[in-house]
């Protein structure tokens, strides 16, 4: 069968690049892209075999799915893992993204990285994180995907911390991997309490045991919920959102393919790959939908504010990742996938924009000092538009369709208040992303005059890469969203989610444009192209002079506006001081415990261990004095000794 | 009392006693061994003693104690060659002075 080898290759691939690249990159130095670049082209191509394979359920894909059983990975007993991969429709559109996004910031990394010193270290980084992530999607067990979870987690350590000699960096890739660890300890106890509850750890399998009604050893919700932990991590949902923003410290390639594209979509992945389990626990699905939600609408807040170009994209990943657990709330996993997918290239591109906007002015992330550029660098300026008015939601571009599809759905299936926040939200995004445009592109220069002439755009390995994810960000929706709630992915998506989708009791009305669908559609542009007016009028030309002041400045005016405003401006701008949170409760407070508890273990339980130690060893020293080393001495303790019993026996049995 | 058990019960004890004595208070190597022969001997004078007075032991008696006498024999031959080993060494045959397990 051809897909025994062609599906594990696609991760085989990459891990061959990572492989070689790591022994004979430093002597490949500049050319030590060839291999890596190679790789993941060879990968894409058999990913979009696999994909269409899939996707048109030709050949062994006709059943639901088609999996590959590599080797007894574990045989231990009744505990026995196999290592396998496992193709199914879903994992099919994970796959596009994760190689698509993946191959074109490869090939843009070459120019953006050009300069480094860290070269091929930072392909061989980069080919690491594919594998994992790619093992990630195919893995056909929980151990699998855990593992390759770990995985990517240590790739995007290693590629946050890729400037390890910035102190910032280096903080940042141990903030997210120790926040991330919070999130991988909640499934791995979820990973646990499956094989309690089913007695194997093989996806399809668990999940079919989970939701046959058989008695569990760990109640299905709560199983739900822990799986829903790991996923929070990854995909830095409120409370645990905290390290995503920190994350843009590493290089913008890495910024748009883990930190936007791939990585932080895994959680999603996650939940929808579990959807059986999710579908039976109505009240865990409530508290997905409400992170969810509460990260969109908090993240999005944080971006009004910031001033640095990745970090409002960076919030702006967290609020779109909050619409898509919104969307898996309430039960629109097709919505969730669709947005997934659509997010991952857009913001894709919209990062990778960014990192052309800061190689163009030089090393500069501060919005405040960049403005007008658009003339400068138009392949730039046109891919962000693009990627921009993807994200705001403006028909017929890519983001539209799932967003409008996410909001419609929340509505009909009842939940009107992730709906209402989620609309709010979505005129939230466009006026961030329009105020990062008009700061960015529009207006006079505030670039420092010394790097002004030389502001050029990027060379082509970084500039095709933007018109190729261009191309989804505008079509994809169109493509595969249209109609809408019947299009192409609706009709891919429905064997993995059909079984779920009945048992929820849900049954899908038909899309009426003249209806309910029809008004939340208008509902939704409308406030998306207002916030867009809005943003253009303050940030585009006239009110320019206002943000030109320096950042103390710009607070004062917002001391002087009334209380609320001054609130929610100081609120935005310290991200709602969850930093400062987290710092008071884990670092201040909880630093006070741990030093307790190290008092504790020093004293009273090392202690006690000393204290035992010390007393053997006392009575030892104190004992050695009879060892006198005489022979006669032992011979007088042996003959009384001998008297004693002889004595003894005479007194108590003799007589 | 004259050729009666007790009698040679008796001077086996006074034997074994000498001879216990001797072992713990002389400081002579030879002279410790030489105590160690007279414990021997006290007990193998109880025993022969008990063949010659104990009617079911008669058969007995006389055949433990020449095995006595051949333990004892192989026991004074090694216990003199160890003491002549630490002499070579030490230069004195008294055992106040054979204090290396102590070090």
């Amino acid at each position: 069968m051809i897909f025994d080898v062609l599906i594990p290759l696609i991760a085989a691939l990459p891990l061959a690049g990572f492989a070689l690249t790591a022994v004979v990159g430093r002597r490949l130095d500049k050319e030590a892209h060839w291999l890596p670049v190679g790789m993941v082209l060879a990968s894409w191509v058999l990913s979009m075999i696999v994909a269409f394979s899939a996707l048109t359920a030709s050949g062994p894909f006709a059943d639901g799915g088609y999996g590959v059983k590599l080797w007894d990975w574990i045989p231990a007993g009744t505990f026995n893992v196999q290592a396998g991969l496992f193709v199914d429709n879903l994992t099919a559109c994970l796959l596009i993204v994760v190689t698509t996004v993946g191959l074109l910031v490869h090939v843009y990394s070459i120019g953006y990285m050009a300069h480094d010193a860290g070269y091929w270290r930072f392909f061989a980084y980069l080919n690491l994180f594919m594998v994992s992530m790619l093992i990630l999607v195919l893995g056909d067990s929980f151990l699998t995907v855990f593992v390759a979870w770990e995985l990517v987690g240590l790739s995007s350590y290693l590629l946050i911390g890729f400037w390890y000699r910035k102190r910032s960096a280096a903080l940042a890739a141990k903030k997210a991997f120790i926040v991330n660890r919070v999130g991988d300890v909640g499934f791995a106890l979820g990973i646990m309490a499956i094989f309690a509850s089913t007695g194997t750890l093989d996806i399809r399998a668990s999940i079919e045991h989970l939701i046959s009604g058989a008695p569990l050893a760990v109640p299905l919700p709560v199983i739900a919920l822990l799986v829903f932990t790991g996923a929070v991590g990854k995909s830095a949902q409120f409370p645990l959102h905290v390290w995503l923003p920190d994350a843009m410290e590493g290089p913008t390639p890495v910024s748009a393919l883990i930190h936007a594209a791939t990585m932080v979509n895994a959680g999603v992945y996650l939940v929808a790959r579990a959807n059986p389990i999710f579908g039976r626990a109505p009240e865990v699905m409530v508290v997905v939908a409400a992170i969810g939600i509460f990260t969109a609408i908090l993240a999005a807040s944080i971006a009004f504010t910031q001033t640095d170009i990745k970090r409002v994209l960076a919030y702006s990943t967290l609020s779109q990742l909050g619409y898509m657990f919104a969307a898996l709330g309430v039960g629109a996993w097709t919505a969730a996938i669709f947005h997934l997918m659509a997010h991952g290239f857009f913001k894709g591109l919209l990062f990778l924009d960014s990192g052309s906007v800061i190689h163009a002015v030089h090393d500069e992330q501060d919005m405040r000092r960049m403005g007008g550029l658009w003339r400068r660098i138009p392949i730039t300026y046109w891919t962000m538009l693009i990627g921009a008015v993807a994200i705001s939601g403006i028909p017929p571009l890519a983001g539209f369709f799932s967003k409008d599809e996410i909001l419609g759905e929340a509505f009909k299936n009842g939940f009107l208040w992730v709906w209402a926040i989620g609309f709010v939200v979505a005129g939230m995004t466009a006026f961030y992303m329009f105020r990062l445009m008009g700061l960015t592109f529009w207006g006079e220069s505030r670039v420092d005059p010394e790097v002004e002439p030389k502001i050029h755009e990027s060379p082509p390995a970084m500039s095709i890469p933007l018109v190729l994810l261009a191309i989804p960000s505008v079509l994809l929706g169109l493509a595969i969203g249209f109609p809408p709630e019947d299009g192409l992915l609706h009709r891919w998506l429905a064997p993995v989610f059909e079984e779920t989708e009945q048992a929820m009791g849900r049954h899908a009305a038909a899309y009426q444009f003249f209806g309910i669908d029809g008004v939340l559609f208008i509902a939704t542009v409308g406030i998306a192209a207002i916030a867009i007016v809005v943003a253009w009028r303050i940030f585009g030309v006239e009110l320019l002079g206002l943000r030109l002041r320096p950042r103390r400045e710009l607070a004062t005016d917002a001391t002087t506006a009334n209380g609320l405003t001054r609130f929610l401006y100081r609120a935005s701008l310290n991200k709602w001081w969850f930093d400062d949170l987290n710092d008071l409760l884990f670092i201040r407070i909880g630093g006070r415990v741990a030093m307790f508890l190290w008092w504790f273990d020093r004293t009273i339980v090392d202690g006690a261990v000393n204290g035992i130690g010390a007393l053997t060893g006392d009575a030892g020293r104190g004992l050695r004095r009879i060892q006198t080393g005489r022979v006669q001495n032992y011979a007088l303790g042996i003959a009384l000794g001998l008297l004693v019993m002889a004595g003894s026996y005479l007194l108590i049995v003799g007589r | 009392m004259t050729n009666s058990l007790d009698a040679y019960l008796i001077l086996a004890g006074l034997l074994f006693a000498i001879g216990t004595f001797g072992f713990l208070a002389r400081r002579n190597a030879i002279s410790m061994l030489m105590s160690i022969e007279l414990m021997l001997n006290a007990v193998n004078l109880s025993i022969v003693a008990f063949g010659a007075f104990i009617e079911p032991l008669r058969s007995q008696g006389a055949v433990i104690a020449l095995i006595v006498m051949a333990v004892a024999a192989a026991e004074a031959t090694v216990g003199l060659s160890i003491v002549i080993a630490i002499y070579r060494n030490k230069r004195t045959p008294l055992v106040d002075e054979y204090d290396a397990m102590r070090q």
